[in-house]
């Protein structure tokens, strides 16, 4: 459990440090497809990455607690009702 | 006359979202049917309103202008920034917020913050700072549709008349349809968003010749091809720039939708799609407004660049006043209206231009959520709600939507619009520095109402420091800062051309670091809230 929280903590921390990406600062060059310069191009994919690693969170770190709390409570005041 | 004709049919079929809303309300003297459309939204309403409550007129327009003046570091800049930051902060706080709200609940921020504090008037003052932040999105909100509205009739629509017919639309459907019929509308809009935003995309590349050989010449072009790339945007800035999407949990209404799903699991596919369609809406507006940097046969996009010349080569020698006047000039907000204009055929500006509405009418929200905090933070707390009972409790925030809305529109008639884009930026940093108090709050049991205090009080003297400091100092041209003040060679505060720096970071950094600061010092030396209080949150 530890070792999976870490893991996960370390991979949002790689994915910031990924968004500061200096090494294609100042060049337009290659244009991908002939017309998109590679930082945008590396911005668009910084995005898709940005989502996997929301779905490795929803997958292995979801606070399903919280939602168990909030039934068993709905259903505890539905029984006193 | 034709594209106004359809976004007018488009602003009917809004209308009718919001008047169906009210219909289809089956407790509408309940406040938590009105305010949060009884926590009962499913998955797909959840996401796409939620999503579609960040793409404001500012997000939209100013992107696109943002990119015609910088080039393509606005993407990375305030897009994929936010496509990290927004969905991890709904992961961590919305989620939690949302079942702290089902099991005492809550209705808006400020009545999680007394509860989990024990505080009442420290809570008034949070609901203060929040609603003087929020405001000016309400007036820019009117401001873009009386702008939008004129530039799409070519004229024929007054700024006045424009203006007057957004406010009236977005304040019936928020009148009657509440939370419902907002949520609806903003799925509604945010789907149009996303399938025109693709359409202008391929209209406009036709139209232009094709983006390849556009990039070419703009590769080709000395005085263009820095566009392409990030040198005019300083490593600093951008990594500071991360620190602006954690404003969006801390807006009233973004952590106010948190509380509508009907499920939890309604997060799961909103946090893990919200990057994705960040980029779908962005891409597009980022890449026309870096290409419309290469049209030249529209005369209004020449006249911005020409400003722009202007401001480089002549802009140190000239007046602040004049510089600023330039500056407004080579704006390039409404390049995408102006690619539309000349590319789009009649019908399709029509509707690409109901899509850009559908960004601008984004205000509905805010003004919402001002309305529910009005109600709930202070109609309610103060006995409102015990003496005249829920139904004059609902009135009264549907008579605010009136009042609000009115004095949003007179306001925007009068007043500049800068100052109100100015206002924004502020309010952006503004709310990011009051994240600490949700991470106190939901993560740590030692926080206190007075550690919420201080750095509540914090960021509402750092938001008058900075706007005083940006007015008496006027920005340079574009180029180096002017730098205030140094201390032993290295520049603590400057004025750059678009704000203000220190250290060279942008003011959120020191914002965000001194509030949390601030947050755990004041906790630490005060008394805790009840262990028993403390328990329902940990």
């Amino acid at each position: 459990m530890i070792m999976k929280r870490t893991l996960l903590v370390i991979a949002v921390i790689a994915v910031y440090g990924l968004h500061q990406d200096f090494w294609f600062w100042r060049t337009a060059h290659p244009l991908v497809f002939g017309f998109i310069p590679i930082g945008l191009f590396y911005h668009a994919c910084f995005s898709v990455a940005a989502s996997l690693l929301m779905w490795l969170l929803v997958k292995f770190a979801w606070p399903s607690h919280l939602e168990r709390e909030v039934e068993q409570q709905t259903s505890t005041e539905e029984r006193a009702s | 006359l034709i594209p106004a004709i359809v976004v007018f049919a488009y602003l009917a079929i809004v209308l009718y979202i919001g008047i169906f809303a009210f219909r289809r309300a089956k407790g509408r003297e309940k406040a938590e049917d009105y305010f949060l459309a009884n926590r009962s939204l499913g998955a797909f309403v959840f996401f796409f309103s939620l999503f579609g409550t960040n793409m404001t007129a500012f997000a939209i327009l100013g992107s696109s202008g943002h990119a015609f003046t910088n080039g393509i570091v606005t993407f990375g800049l305030m897009a994929s920034s936010s496509g990290l930051v927004i969905p991890l902060t709904i992961f961590l706080i919305g989620t939690r917020v949302w079942a702290l709200g089902k099991k005492h609940g809550f209705m808006t921020p400020v009545q999680m913050f007394r509860d989990r504090w024990e505080c009442g008037h420290i809570g008034t003052f949070i609901f203060a700072v929040q609603s003087v932040l929020l405001v000016p999105y309400i007036i820019i909100g009117i401001m873009g549709g009386g702008t939008t509205l004129n530039a799409i009739s070519g004229g024929w629509v007054p700024y006045w008349f424009g203006g007057a017919i957004v406010a009236m639309v977005v304040m019936s459907y928020v009148f009657f349809g509440g939370m419902r019929g907002t949520a609806w509308v903003n799925t509604f809009q945010t789907v149009l968003f996303l399938v025109f935003g693709a359409l202008a995309l391929v209209v406009i590349g036709v139209g232009m010749g094709g983006y390849r050989s556009a990039a070419q010449a703009m590769l080709a072009s000395p005085a263009l091809s820095a566009l392409l790339t990030r040198e005019r945007i300083s490593p600093l800035y951008f990594f500071s720039y991360t620190f602006i999407p954690l404003s969006a949990i801390a807006f009233p209404h973004i952590l106010i939708f948190c509380l509508t799903a009907e499920r939890m699991n309604h997060f799961k596919r909103t946090v893990i799609l919200y990057p994705l369609c960040i980029m779908a809406i962005w891409l597009p507006c980022v890449f026309l407004g870096v290409m419309a940097n290469r049209v030249t046969d529209v005369p209004q996009i020449r006249a911005k660049q020409e400003a722009r010349r202007m401001l480089a080569t002549q802009g140190r020698t000239m007046a602040p006043e004049a510089r600023d006047q330039l500056r407004e000039q080579a704006a390039g907000d409404d390049v995408i209206l102006r690619l539309l204009e000349r590319y789009a055929p009649f019908w399709l500006a029509g509707l690409l231009g109901a899509g850009i509405m559908a960004a601008v009418m984004a205000s509905d929200s805010q003004i919402l959520a001002l309305s529910t905090m009005f109600t709930e933070d202070v109609f309610a707390f103060y006995g409102g709600k015990r003496r005249f009972g829920e139904a004059v409790q609902v009135l009264t925030g549907r008579i605010f939507i009136v009042l609000i809305t009115i004095f949003a529109y007179a306001v925007a008639l009068r007043a500049p619009e800068t100052i109100f884009e100015l206002a924004i930026q502020y309010a952006f940093s503004g709310f990011a520095a009051l994240s600490p108090l949700l991470v106190a709050a939901l993560f740590w049991k030692g926080s206190t109402k007075w550690g919420a205090l201080a750095s509540t009080v914090w960021v509402a003297l750092a938001v008058i420091a900075v706007a005083l400091f940006q007015s008496a100092v006027p920005a340079p041209a574009p180029g180096p800062p002017t730098v205030i003040w140094s201390l032993g060679g290295t520049e603590v505060l400057s004025r750059t051309p678009g704000g203000t720096a220190v250290f060279g970071f942008m003011p959120v950094v020191p914002m965000v670091i001194v509030s949390a600061l601030l947050m755990v010092a004041f906790s630490l030396v005060t008394r805790k809230p009840a262990a028993k209080t403390i328990a329902k949150y940990f």
